[in-house]
């Protein structure tokens, strides 16, 4: 099946489109058409992994545990529809909010380059070819975080670069001592060896390599501290990309490796995992809490809901995994989104400093309706989609009797509710500040500028909605993750159409 | 720099780091080489050509940019995936066909040359772009 | 050889971690340097290094202790051409931050951290 290529294929084409366009205008055309086929492109192959189970492609022609395989499971297609959505709305958000200047199309080839990296590493099944796609991922990322080089965004993205470079060295040096105990790098070959294998002590020192590595990617507590330094430097458009997708790709490399082939020493992996979940939640949410700027709140934020996916992970039953998908599904969607909402702050206010701003909601009561629906997504207020993910993960917690991570969970909820209704409070029913700062002109949003947080909301609110059917996805998804027999045999022995 | 020593073995050198790109990048399917040295050959003789001349001058005299070796390369290794797509065969198999040249044995060509060319192109265009703007005079 | 290259290995690890911890940003970058060709060595050993063996052969010699194991070295090729390519950025990168601000200091970067 050649299909499963294209997430991976067609940005690639885009990237040569972009390199070629000239025309800021044709090129965020091409960019909203093109986004727009990507969700097209996920939406199908779900279609097909629903009708066939797990898809796999053996590039090149060679065997699959020579060949580089390319694995489309539930999880895998889940991620690659929600990332296509949040691109294809970031896409329009780019025609408003990106500044068209000189070279501004330089602009849409890292874009889908990023998209690319994000798609391959979302269904690639062999681990090298998941450092290559990480490498992509990270290399585009570096050129957008500096775009406009002022010098904050040089700093941010000095910040950015250090960890992260030191993040992949770790990547690379697990992935030879694996190769090296294993022969192989394959993921379904390296589970099924690894599955057999009784001694965990020889897999342990690439274990820890790869959890940091990852820990690292995803900004979980000891080591997110290049993600609040750099997010919130860059043009909104670009921070709200990261925020929705950068970070999710670390969550997705730790659920796979954790669920698949790390499965030795579970009982001090997944504690470990727990006790970093449960950090992560806490400090995310209270460094939240303390700050002014909306960016800030928002990148402190991100890394609270880290937090709850791992502990879905560390959890490490059927329904908490499911709940990690679903929750990883919902926050992705709202993040993003009140990412947007921050940027359309900006442009009407000319500042993110909550105690310039205020006055919104008499001024801009759409605005306000769009920053109510993801705020209270990730609050988790009933009916929205956030209720549903923390209602899982808490389900899944006392289930298994993990008291302490749930009441963990539950009270970040609550350092969640204050920095959303301090932003609230501060940018919308407070009064308009009469200080200089304030701008004097106002700004009047068009339906365009609105429209990707639109798009964004309505998933938001649907998957609330359709709690149940995209649960029992997760769900599949969860199962096929626990119990990989499928995975390992559709990839080794071609159980394919 | 402005020495006439280096200057005239730049002319030299540069015909010779040419010719071993190309060889590296023939060699390189089974043997040491490939599309990544020798690009990265093929890159060098300019770097070092305009180590003897003025660079800025080299910059504009170059006949395709290095974007435009970028663009190049990857719409190489994008052509390269077709033949096999149009087989019907999984993506990037090595499609292979071989001319025969009656006094000298068969030439065979495939898309792993076509790939490597690409590979070709666009390790020069990076390079050089790196070369140049890591070097803008200022 | 395995002995001596992981000593190498060990003391490249070392000076990395020391240059990555000192004020300049060019000392980080040329310790990532030396780190990440401690760990292109790290994926060679590992994956059991040989000397003088040819990763490919002909169909005649079917012998499998004549040849080297050619994925190593396909994985560290790639790893240096991608280790090569974020040097390079960050290079291009602390040059530019260098011509905005004038400074090579680590700690001066405190604008975005609070």
């Amino acid at each position: 099946m050649t299909a499963i290529a294209l997430p991976i294929l067609f940005p690639f084409l885009l990237i040569l489109v972009f390199i070629a366009v000239k025309s800021n205008r044709t090129a965020q055309l091409i960019a909203v058409v093109g986004t727009a086929v990507l969700v097209v492109i996920s939406i199908y192959l779900f279609f097909e992994v629903q009708k066939y189970g797990i898809l796999t492609l053996d590039m090149g022609g060679w065997k699959s545990p020579m060949a580089i395989t390319l694995v489309v499971d539930y999880l895998s297609v889940l991620m690659l529809i929600v990332s296509s959505l949040i691109v294809f709305a970031l896409s329009i958000y780019a025609i408003y909010f990106m500044p068209g200047q000189h070279k501004s199309t330089r602009f849409y080839v890292f874009f889908f380059a990023l998209i690319m990296g994000v798609n391959g590493a979302f269904i690639t099944g062999d681990v090298f070819n998941l450092y290559v796609w990480f490498e992509v991922i990270l290399i585009s990322s570096f050129v957008l975080i500096i775009i406009g080089n002022s010098k904050e965004q040089l700093e941010g993205g000095i910040k950015y670069m250090a960890l992260n470079l030191i993040g992949s060295l770790l990547f690379l040096a697990g992935l030879g001592l694996l190769y090296g105990k294993t022969g192989t790098l394959n993921m379904a070959h390296l589970a099924q060896i690894l599955r057999a294998e009784e001694q965990s002590i020889l897999i342990n020192s690439s274990t820890a390599l790869f959890f940091i590595a990852f820990g690292i990617k995803a900004a979980v507590f000891p080591l997110f501290f290049w993600l609040p330094a750099s997010y919130h430097t860059p043009n909104i458009t670009i921070s709200a990309l990261f925020a929705g997708l950068l970070t999710k790709v670390g969550v997705y490399a730790l659920i796979r490796f954790f669920t698949l082939f790390f499965v030795q020493d579970q009982a001090f992996w997944l504690n470990m995992l727990l006790v970093v979940a449960g950090f992560t939640m806490v400090v995310g949410g209270m460094a939240a809490s303390a700050h002014y700027d909306v960016r800030r709140i928002l990148s402190y934020h991100i890394i609270s809901q880290i937090g709850y996916m791992i502990m879905g992970l560390a959890i490490f039953t059927p329904l908490a995994i499911a709940g990690a998908i679903f929750f990883m599904i919902h926050n992705m969607i709202a993040k993003t989104n009140t990412f947007l909402i921050a940027g359309m702050i900006n442009k009407i206010k000319g500042t993110f400093y909550l105690k310039d701003i205020g006055g919104l909601l008499s001024q801009s009561p759409l605005l306000a309706v769009l920053f109510i629906i993801p705020a209270f997504a990730l609050v988790g207020v009933p009916p929205l989609s956030g209720f549903f993910a923390k209602f899982i993960l808490v389900k899944a917690g006392i289930e298994s009797k993990d008291y302490i991570i749930v009441a963990v969970a539950v009270l970040t909820a609550m350092l969640t509710l204050y920095s959303m209704i301090k932003i609230w409070n501060e940018a919308f029913l407070k009064e308009s500040p009469t200080t200089e700062l304030a701008k004097s002109e106002e700004v009047k949003l068009r339906f365009g500028h609105f429209l990707p947080s639109i798009i964004l909301g309505i998933a938001s609110v649907l998957l609330g909605l359709f709690a149940a059917t995209i649960f029992e996805f997760a769900t599949r998804a969860a199962n096929q993750l626990i119990e990989p027999a499928a995975y390992i045999n559709s990839v080794l022995n071609h159980t394919m159409p | 720099m402005n020495s006439v020593i280096l200057q005239l073995a730049a002319k030299y050198i540069r015909a010779l780091l040419v010719f071993f790109a190309f060889v590296a990048l023939l060699r390189g399917h089974n043997q040491p080489g490939g599309g990544f040295i020798g690009g990265l050959l093929a890159a060098l003789s300019i770097v070092y050509y305009s180590f003897a001349f003025d660079r800025q001058k080299i910059r504009k005299q170059l006949t395709i940019k290095p974007e435009g070796y970028i663009a190049l390369g990857l719409l190489i290794i994008l052509l390269s995936f077709l033949p096999s797509i149009i087989q019907g065969e999984t993506l990037m198999k090595g499609i292979w066909i071989s001319i025969p040249l009656y006094p000298l044995e068969e030439l065979k060509l495939g898309t792993p040359l076509l790939f490597d060319i690409g590979v070709f192109m666009a390790v020069i265009g990076i390079t050089l772009l790196f070369f140049f703007t890591l070097t803008k005079s200022r | 050889m395995e002995i001596f290259l992981a000593i190498l290995i060990g003391v490249l690890y070392t000076a990395g971690v020391y240059m990555v911890l000192r004020r300049s940003i060019l000392k980080f970058i040329i310790g990532i340097i030396f780190m990440s060709n401690a760990t292109n060595l790290l994926v060679f050993l590992a994956s059991g290094i040989v000397a003088g063996k040819p990763a490919f052969v002909d169909d005649a010699v079917k012998n499998a202790d004549n040849i080297a194991d050619p994925l190593p070295q396909a994985l560290v090729l790639t790893a240096v051409v991608i280790g090569f390519g974020l040097v390079v950025f960050a290079l291009a990168l602390k040059l530019k931050f260098f011509e905005t601000t004038g400074t090579d200091d680590l700690d001066q970067l405190k604008k975005t951290d609070n």
